[in-house]
């Protein structure tokens, strides 16, 4: 016992090796999604296409089928990874916030006031075209950084904390959400086109979606992954974390600001997609450990792995018809989280 | 050289004044056990010697006022353990203890060698370096109050603030915990601000008392100055005989008049 104690104390830090099977597991699944899409290219052409274009060799594809790789293909895996990335992350900072497993990236009303803002959008102003981003996805990123603003001026008014917060998030999101029921009911021949947008899913138009959307979704990933620690003080409650030298109410603020903006960016281009971001941290929590250290850059990774195989299953399994994406997560989420929990169940006791 | 001083502190909620008229000097390397009955204020007091509570009069750490402190410099300076402490679930011991640091670290900062080495020295006094890979979860009552002390202890404060340290634990675990404390006190030069329930461990572990009813200073001194029969009786509504050990020490017990 005492020669292992010499080998020191290890603290739970972001292993080498959790950052290497994280990183592969990142490449192998979007090789296999580029590899194997909807449109049957054969993969060994697809993989000859990637070897030219790193090489500058000639490739098997037509110009058409490049494309289809390139501009299609890769542009929704990324995609995918990105949103993954973001609702996972912000999934596993909203449970370390209000220190409540079931918290969940839409909780302070990003969810509702998203989907009010694009059920109004899509009413008001069906054929806009020509601009950089549709007006949806503005629509509902404004309306999902709308919704957790009125939500934290609604809980600071009653007077703050986190029971207040969660409070006000069920008003605000009830009131938008009937706001939109209403909206909807006067105007029942898009309720389709609505209805298809809150379940969420990942039709892109190239490239521009991406480079809207990685700004916010970076920097909150920045900001989050050093908050780690922060969050573990957090855990101790508050009159513990303040005697550690913690403000706890700033650290709040800070994290609910990052993890909203990441969850408003993901929410602006792929409507509401459910499970990630409550599934993904806590299989991570079981699988590597509770520090938010680790929780947080590993929910990053794994959300967005989580989310590239659930595209592809969504756009494959039944192509040419395409899967809501928000049924795969679940149908495939759930029966793996019920996997871990046995497999650690039986570690435990 | 005056460890604590508390002039004239009262502690505060809003308007709600929960204890006060409270005036102490503690030496360094001191026990001061905080008691009196239920809802006295001794939680209150203490939380206000943290700064937690709000309060009026003034609070001197090492001579110097607490209020003139960061929040960090303030951490740096005295550490809490609290009646219930939360210990999240699945975390291990060593990231728990780890958290001990917190006020040594800037904000965003990792933790260096020196901070691992703390870490390693407290999991060690307290033994449990056997424990430092367990969740949190996994531990005893008596395991999980000595995880909360070495962390308490990883803050290397020159004040301890512990609240009820024996809440949950039996006769003997209770003993061992304190005689830990005591250990640490002696060893390290901490001085010990507690709250406890139990008159006789009060009585055998801290140095000096200070007994609080409805918020008021009713008795502040040494254990046998303070805790008298007819002191227990007026405070507590409690009939008890105070009784002396062979080896000098104090036990309140409580006692039944015959019936019949």
């Amino acid at each position: 016992m005492r020669a292992r104690q010499d080998r020191g104390i290890r603290p739970t830090r972001l292993a080498p090796l959790a950052i290497a099977v994280a990183l592969v597991g990142l490449v192998a699944v979007v090789s296999v999604s580029m590899l194997l899409g909807a449109a049957n290219l054969g993969w060994t052409r697809v993989a000859q296409e990637v070897w030219a274009q790193l090489t500058g060799g000639r490739s098997p594809l037509s110009a058409t089928e490049a494309a289809i790789v390139w501009d299609v293909r890769l542009p929704r895996i990324v995609l995918a990874g990105l949103v993954g990335a973001a609702l996972a992350m912000a999934g596993a900072a909203f449970q370390g916030v209000f220190r409540n497993p079931l918290a969940d990236p839409f909780l302070l009303g990003a969810a509702a006031g998203a989907g009010m803002a694009a059920t109004i959008v899509v009413v008001a102003a069906p054929q806009v075209t020509g601009w950089v981003i549709g007006p949806l996805p503005l629509a509902a990123f404004a309306g999902a950084i709308g919704g957790v603003g009125l939500t934290w001026l609604l809980g600071r008014s009653a007077g703050g904390g986190t029971a207040v917060l969660l409070l006000a998030g069920v008003a605000v999101a009830s009131f938008l959400t009937a706001i939109q029921t209403f909206v909807q009911q006067l105007n029942t021949d898009t309720i389709k086109q609505v209805y298809s947008w809150m379940l969420g899913g990942l039709n892109t138009t190239g490239w521009r979606e991406i480079l809207v959307t990685v700004p916010y979704i970076a920097l909150a990933g920045v900001v989050l992954c050093l908050c780690g620690r922060l969050l573990d003080v957090l855990a101790v409650g508050d009159d513990e974390a303040a005697s550690l030298g913690v403000r706890p109410g700033r650290v709040r603020v800070v994290v609910l600001l990052a993890a909203s903006l990441a969850t408003a960016a993901a929410v602006s281009v792929s409507g509401l997609i459910g499970f990630v971001g409550i599934v993904v941290p806590h299989v991570v929590r079981l699988l590597a450990g509770a520090s938010y250290r680790v929780v947080i850059p590993l929910s990053l990774a794994g959300g967005a792995v989580f989310l590239i195989v659930a595209d592809h299953i969504a756009r494959t399994a039944f192509a040419p018809a395409e899967l809501p994406i928000g049924v795969i997560t679940a149908f495939t989420g759930a029966p793996f989280f019920l996997l871990v929990l046995r497999m650690n169940r039986q570690e435990v006791r | 050289m005056t460890a604590l001083s508390l002039h004239d502190v009262s502690a505060r909620y809003g308007s709600r004044v929960v204890a006060s008229g409270v005036d102490v000097d503690l030496p360094a390397g001191s026990w001061l056990a905080i008691i009196g009955p239920n809802g006295a204020g001794k939680s209150s007091l203490l939380k206000a010697i943290l700064g937690a509570v709000e309060h009026d009069g003034e609070i001197l750490l090492d001579e110097r006022p607490a209020s003139a402190l960061s929040a960090r410099a303030r951490a740096r300076a005295i550490a809490y353990a609290p009646q219930n402490p939360q210990l999240p679930d699945r975390l291990t011991v060593t990231d728990y203890v780890l958290l001990g640091r917190t006020p040594h670290l800037a904000p965003l900062a990792r933790e260096r060698r020196a901070d691992l080495a703390v870490v390693e020295q407290s999991l060690h006094r307290l033994d449990l370096t056997g424990l430092a890979g367990r969740a949190l979860h996994t531990l005893s009552g008596g395991e999980r109050q000595r995880a909360v002390l070495a962390r308490v202890l990883a803050q290397q404060a020159g004040l301890l603030l512990l609240d009820e340290p024996t809440t949950g634990l039996d006769i003997g675990h209770a003993q061992a915990l304190l005689e830990l404390v005591d250990r640490l006190r002696a060893e390290d030069g901490a001085t010990v601000v507690s709250t406890l329930h139990d008159l006789t461990l009060s009585a055998q572990y801290a140095d000096r008392v200070l007994l609080l009813h409805g918020g008021e200073v009713v008795g502040y001194g040494t254990p046998e100055e303070v805790l008298t029969r007819e002191t227990v009786a007026r405070h507590y509504a409690a009939e008890v005989e105070i009784l002396k050990t062979d080896n000098g020490n104090l036990v309140v017990t409580p006692t039944r008049a015959p019936r019949g």
